[in-house]
C-alpha cells in the first residue's frame, strides 16, 4: 500500500513537472520553427534562421537593448536603496520601524495595474513626459521591496561576532563594514540583484502604463501579439530563459559544493555551543 | 564618520532616507493622486476638474459589476487550482526530493523566466482549436465536437493558474520543508495512521505556507488583464481590462481611478474575510 502511494505521488510529480514545463518547451521549440506565413502557431519545419537573424524584425533589437538598459540601471539603484533599508530595519531600533515595514510590504501586495495607473496619474499631473526616465522610476519603486525582503532574510542570520572580532582587532566601523559585513552579505545582495533584474526585464503591466513611446521587449511582444508574433520573439524569450536557468543552476551547484566543503573541513563531532552556532536573531 | 558617532540615533534614518523617500514619492503620493483623480468629473474634451464626485464609484460598481465579479471568480478558482496542483508536488519535493530538492525547485520557478507575455502566448499554441489538447478533450466528450477552449473562461482561468502557480508553490515549499521529520515519527509512534499524521501534523504545520501562497496568487490574479486579453474575448474581460482600456485608450481617468480603488478595496475586503477564517496571527506571520 505504501509502495503504491509512494509511486503514485512520484507519478503525479512527473506529470505536474510536465505541465509546468510544457509551455516553456513550446516557446523553445517554436523558436526553431519556420512558419509558412506570418503566424507562428503551427509547426512547419526546423530552422536555425530565427536564432541567426534574431534582429531581422524591425524594432526588436531596439526593444531588447532598451529592456537591458532599464534592467541594469534600475537593478543597481534598487539594490543599493533596498540593501540600506534592510540594514536599517535589522540592525537598528528606531521609531517608525513598523511604518517602514508596512511601506516596504505594501507595493508587493498592490496589484500591478494599480501601481502603474497611479504612477501614470502622478506623471500626468506633474506634467512629466513618460519615457525611459519614468520606466526607471517605476522599476526601482517595485523592485526595492523585493531587495529588502531578500537581504533582510540573510541579515537576520548574520553572525555579528565576526564584526565584533574585527572591531576588537582595531578596525573602525567603516572598515568593518567594507571588509567584513559587505563580503559576507555579497551573496544575498547578488541574489537580490538577480531577482530585481529578472523582475525588471519581465515587467509588462507597470511599464505599459509609464512607457510613453519607449518600447521595451515585453511591450514589443504586446504590440506584436495584436498582429502576429514573429518567431524571433521566441528566440529572445528562450535566450533570457536559458541564461536565467544557467545562473540558477550554477548558484545551486555552487551552494551544494560550498556546503559539502564546509562539512568536510569541519570535524563533525565537535560540539558547537548553542550561542555560537545560532547568533541571536535581531 | 565623527558626525555619525555623535548622532548615533540618526544612522537608521540616514540609511532609510533614499529608499523610503523613493517609495513615498513614487508609491504613496501616486496613490493620493489616483484618489484625487477618482473624484473628478468632466470629459476628455473639456478636461477633468475635482468635484468630490463620489458618484464615480457608484457608477463604476453598477456599470462593471459583471467584470468585478468575474475577476474575483476567476482569481478564486485559479488560486484553488494552483493550491491543488502544487501542494502534492511540493510535498513530494520536500519529503522525497533528497539532495536534488533545489534543482526540482528550479523546475517550478522555471516558467517565471520565460517572459510573462510569451509564456501566456504559448497557451495559444497548446489550446489551439485543431491542437492535441482540444482534440483529446473532444474525444472524451469534455468539449463539444465543434467546441473550443480558446476564447472561453476555461482558457483564461488556465492561463492565470499557470502564470501564478510558482507564487503558490514557493511559500508552500518553505513551510513543508521546515517540518521536523521527528514530529511525523512521533505521530507514528503514537499509532497515528499516515492519513491522520498528514491531517493532524503536516497540514496544520503547512498552513502558513498555504496562507502566504494564497495571498501571493490571489492578489495579482484579481488585477490581471493579460490572460483575459490574450486567451479570452471581451466576454471574459476582467476588471483589469476595463481599467487598462479606460486609462490608456478611452482616457477616462476618473472612472479608471475609481475602479482601481474599488479593486483594491475588494481585495482588502477579501483578505479580511480570509483573515477571519484562518486567524489573524497567521496572516501577519
Amino acid at each position: 500500500m505504501t509502495w503504491i502511494r509512494r509511486h503514485l505521488l512520484t507519478g503525479y510529480a512527473i506529470l505536474a513537472f510536465c505541465y509546468l514545463l510544457l509551455p516553456v518547451s513550446v516557446v523553445l521549440l517554436f523558436s526553431f520553427n519556420a512558419p509558412a506565413g506570418r503566424f507562428n502557431y503551427v509547426w512547419e519545419g526546423f530552422t536555425f534562421d530565427n536564432w541567426v537573424h534574431w534582429d531581422a524584425v524591425p524594432g526588436i533589437r531596439d526593444a531588447v537593448v532598451k529592456s537591458l538598459e532599464i534592467a541594469i540601471v534600475s537593478t543597481i539603484a534598487a539594490t543599493v536603496l533596498g540593501t540600506l533599508i534592510a540594514l536599517a530595519i535589522v540592525r537598528h531600533r528606531f521609531r517608525g520601524r513598523g511604518v517602514v515595514n508596512v511601506l516596504v510590504f505594501l507595493p508587493m501586495s498592490t496589484p500591478e495595474i494599480v501601481l502603474g495607473a497611479s504612477l501614470l496619474t502622478l506623471f500626468i499631473n506633474a506634467r512629466v513626459v513618460t519615457g525611459f526616465l519614468t520606466i526607471f522610476i517605476a522599476h526601482v519603486m517595485f523592485i526595492v521591496s523585493y531587495v529588502v525582503v531578500t537581504v533582510k532574510a540573510r541579515l537576520i542570520d548574520f553572525d555579528r561576532h565576526l564584526e565584533e572580532a574585527a572591531m576588537d582587532l582595531g578596525a573602525n566601523e567603516w572598515v568593518t563594514f567594507r571588509k567584513v559585513t559587505l563580503p559576507l552579505l555579497a551573496p544575498a545582495i547578488l541574489s537580490a540583484a538577480l531577482l530585481g533584474f529578472a523582475l525588471s526585464i519581465d515587467d509588462f503591466v507597470i511599464t505599459y502604463f509609464v512607457a510613453g513611446s519607449t518600447t521595451t521587449f515585453p511591450l514589443f511582444v504586446w504590440g506584436a501579439a495584436r498582429v502576429a508574433v514573429p518567431p524571433q520573439v521566441n528566440v529572445i524569450a528562450s535566450a533570457i530563459f536559458l541564461v536565467s536557468v544557467l545562473f540558477m543552476v550554477g548558484n545551486v551547484l555552487w551552494a551544494v559544493r560550498a556546503a559539502r566543503r564546509a562539512r568536510e573541513s569541519m570535524p563533525a563531532a565537535l560540539p558547537v555551543p548553542d550561542q555560537l552556532s545560532r547568533p541571536e536573531a535581531a | 564618520m565623527s558626525f555619525l558617532h555623535r548622532h548615533k540615533g540618526l544612522t537608521p534614518y540616514l540609511l532609510l532616507l533614499p529608499g523610503i523617500a523613493w517609495l513615498a514619492v513614487f508609491f504613496l503620493v501616486p496613490l493620493g493622486f489616483l484618489g484625487y483623480q477618482s473624484l473628478e468629473s468632466g470629459s476628455f474634451e473639456s478636461g477633468y476638474t475635482f468635484t468630490w464626485s463620489f458618484s464615480n464609484y457608484w457608477d463604476a460598481i453598477t456599470t462593471y459589476d459583471e467584470q468585478l465579479l468575474r475577476s474575483f471568480l476567476y482569481a478564486g478558482i485559479a488560486t484553488i487550482l494552483a493550491l491543488a496542483v502544487s501542494y502534492p508536488l511540493v510535498y513530494w519535493i520536500a519529503f522525497r526530493g533528497g539532495r536534488w530538492k533545489n534543482l526540482f525547485l528550479i523546475l517550478i520557478v522555471a516558467p517565471l523566466f520565460v517572459t510573462y507575455l510569451v509564456r501566456t502566448l504559448a497557451w495559444l499554441n497548446i489550446l489551439a482549436d485543431e491542437g492535441p489538447v482540444v482534440s483529446a478533450f473532444q474525444a472524451i466528450g469534455l468539449v463539444a465536437e465543434d467546441g473550443r477552449l480558446l476564447a472561453t473562461g476555461i482558457a483564461v482561468v488556465a492561463g492565470i493558474t499557470y502564470n501564478f502557480l510558482p507564487f503558490m508553490a514557493l511559500p508552500l515549499y518553505v513551510s513543508l520543508e521546515q517540518i521536523d521529520a521527528r514530529l511525523l515519527e512521533a505521530a507514528e509512534d503514537l499509532y497515528a495512521s499516515k492519513r491522520q499524521a498528514f491531517l493532524r501534523v503536516t497540514l496544520p504545520l503547512s498552513a502558513p505556507g498555504i496562507v502566504a501562497g494564497t495571498l501571493l496568487t490571489f492578489i495579482p490574479a484579481a488585477g490581471d488583464f493579460i490572460n483575459a486579453q490574450l486567451l479570452g474575448t471581451p466576454r471574459q474581460s476582467m476588471v483589469g481590462n476595463v481599467i487598462q482600456s479606460k486609462f490608456l485608450e478611452l482616457i477616462d481617468y476618473p472612472a479608471a481611478a475609481a475602479l482601481s480603488f474599488i479593486l483594491m478595496a475588494l481585495i482588502l475586503a477579501a483578505l479580511l474575510v480570509y483573515a477571519r477564517i484562518v486567524g489573524t496571527e497567521r496572516l501577519t506571520g
